[in-house]
């Protein structure tokens, strides 16, 4: 089997929906059209069954106990700014503290400043330089006014996954309620909201090969009952909790996707942490300096992330996306202009957040695949390199940090 | 972000990648950018002391492609002019030349301020240069 180009190795940006994802949600464009609202008659209650089913489908795969726990949203973002913002509000009379960790994704970070604007104090715990965040670090920031815990499951640049249990159980045994972005980690890896003690839970449908424009949050409705304020006005939809139309298609994709991913997590995750350790030994053992970001042993099993000393992420990715899509924390590929913050936050140099690569792997790509971006990535970063001062000077025995840069 | 063809086209083939000795004669180094911002630019030109005209340029770039490209194509433009010729070169000139987009325009300034460095260094190790050549 030949190679098709472009090849595409940036799966926890977005995924392509599996067949049969598209296939269970034709219908519902065309001839079962209803509202899931219109109680009164056949076309609404077509439309509301397969929306039952579909959050039965995504209860069974995060694990929870009625499928009533899930409120469908446009997409994580969304559940993200639901959950935080929502609780914030909920609870703002029994505190107005927030516990949170440096290395959450935009959506809950720039939540988190729009709440501290409105006078929320949140605290932000380090990550170690694994990529795993100290348990024991959350429990000492906690304060009689903290109402939130809010940890991602799984992180979306490095892969690296928390020890949520032990952060779910510590929620418990304080009485906080504990939310995890859970978009990168739903489908992939084994989620139980009630083993792990989730109280609200944030994922998304197009990282499972599901369309984009939905996903969901679990809100807890026992031991404790979570309550968490509205943001959208409206019908009451969701019962009460965000109001709209439900896009049944969408509903119906993600529940499909979630479905196929229960079925086919296991053997699907193995098959991907043999090509992605595959991927890693080729580009680690032919690359000096290459260090690899995240915890090794406890990685989403599609994410392989590593910094190239001495090249910049954005011109690795250019040496390569005519024929491979990837992605970088380099701040030239970033709206902010900022590098990573993930990976700065590690502890590594900023240099070295400017040149990390993000390698993420899907249910259909192929070890042939594999093979070739190794090879080819290999290729850029000797001929980048060979044309960097950087490694020019640590070649002539220059320790770079020792020389007093011009910066702008 | 898509790229412009001249800055592919230097991405891909750059001109005059390499160094030359610093202490060779005649030659100016210009090293700016700092690593945590995610561009270095190291820039040398070679003088001719006996007429001052920049007879060969090299450059190595640790950036993004549009710093690539903005400093391949200044050793380009070196090639050939005048030390004060060299100094008339803007970083406006590079981004009209490269289409570059606002988001990169400090990629054009970095090589701007590379050559005014090199022109700098060249200056100062060869004082003792014969102003009717080192300045013609």
């Amino acid at each position: 089997m030949g190679l098709k180009f472009p090849i595409f190795m940036d799966a926890q940006s977005t995924t392509p929906c599996d067949p049969r994802v598209v296939e269970a949600m034709l219908p519902y464009f065309t001839e079962k059209f209803g509202h899931p609202a219109s109680r009164n008659h056949p076309f609404g209650w077509e439309a509301e069954g397969a929306v039952d089913a579909a959050r039965a489908k995504i209860a069974t795969l995060i694990g929870a106990r009625d499928p009533k726990e899930l409120v469908f949203t446009s997409g994580g973002t969304e559940a993200i700014n639901l959950a935080l913002k929502g609780v914030a509000e909920m609870y703002k009379e029994k505190g107005n503290h927030i516990v949170t960790t440096v290395i959450e994704q935009r959506a809950s970070i720039d939540t988190f400043k729009r709440l501290e604007r409105q006078g929320f104090q949140v605290t932000y715990v380090p990550v170690q330089p694994d990529g795993v965040i100290d348990v024991e670090e959350i429990r000492k920031a906690l304060t009689d006014k903290t109402i939130l815990i809010s940890v991602m499951f799984a992180n979306n640049e490095i892969g690296t996954i928390q020890d949520v249990a032990a952060i779910g159980k510590l929620a418990k045994e304080k009485g906080i309620i504990f939310h995890t972005d859970a978009t990168q980690a739903v489908g992939k890896i084994p989620v139980d909201v009630e083993a792990m003690g989730i109280d609200l839970l944030s994922c998304t449908a197009h990282l499972i090969y599901g369309p984009k424009g939905v996903g969901a949050l679990y809100v807890r409705r026992k031991g404790p009952r979570v309550r968490i304020a509205p943001m959208m006005d409206g019908g009451g939809h969701e019962r009460g909790m965000r109001s709209g139309t439900l896009p049944v298609p969408l509903i119906v994709g993600f529940g499909k996707a979630a479905e196929i991913s229960r079925e086919v997590m296991a053997e699907e995750g193995a098959r991907l942490a043999k090509l992605r350790d595959r991927l890693q030994d080729v580009i680690l053992s032919s690359v000096e300096e290459a260090f690899l970001n995240g915890r090794p042993d406890r990685r989403l099993p599609q994410n392989l992330n590593i910094s190239f000393a001495y090249v910049e992420g954005e011109s690795v990715l250019m040496g390569l996306n005519k024929e491979t899509a990837l992605s970088s924390g380099s701040a030239c590929t970033s709206s902010t202009l900022e590098p990573s913050y993930v990976i700065a936050a590690l502890g590594a140099s900023a240099e070295l957040a400017h040149s990390s690569i993000r390698f993420s792997l899907h249910r259909f790509t192929t070890a042939e695949e594999v093979e070739y971006v190794g090879q080819r990535t290999i290729e850029v970063i000797k001929r980048l390199r060979e044309m960097s001062p950087l490694y020019e000077l640590a070649k002539e025995g220059v320790d770079i940090k020792t020389i007093k840069w011009k910066a702008d | 972000m898509a790229y412009s063809d001249k800055v592919v086209d230097h991405y891909n083939n750059p001109r005059n990648v390499g160094s030359f000795g610093k202490e060779t004669p005649g030659v100016g180094t210009g090293l700016v950018g700092a690593p945590e911002c995610g561009d270095v630019m190291k820039l040398q030109i070679r003088v001719n002391l006996e007429t001052g005209v920049i007879e060969d340029a090299k450059f190595k770039t640790f950036g993004c492609g549009s710093a690539i490209a903005s400093s391949s194509l200044a050793t380009e433009w070196l090639k050939g002019k005048t030390i004060d010729e060299a100094a008339k070169i803007k970083n406006t000139d590079i981004v009209n030349e490269l289409k570059l987009p606002p988001v990169k325009i400090h990629c054009s300034v970095l090589a701007e301020d590379a050559i005014k460095a090199a022109l700098a260094d060249y200056k100062e190790k060869h004082a003792s240069v014969p102003s009717g050549a080192a300045s013609k």
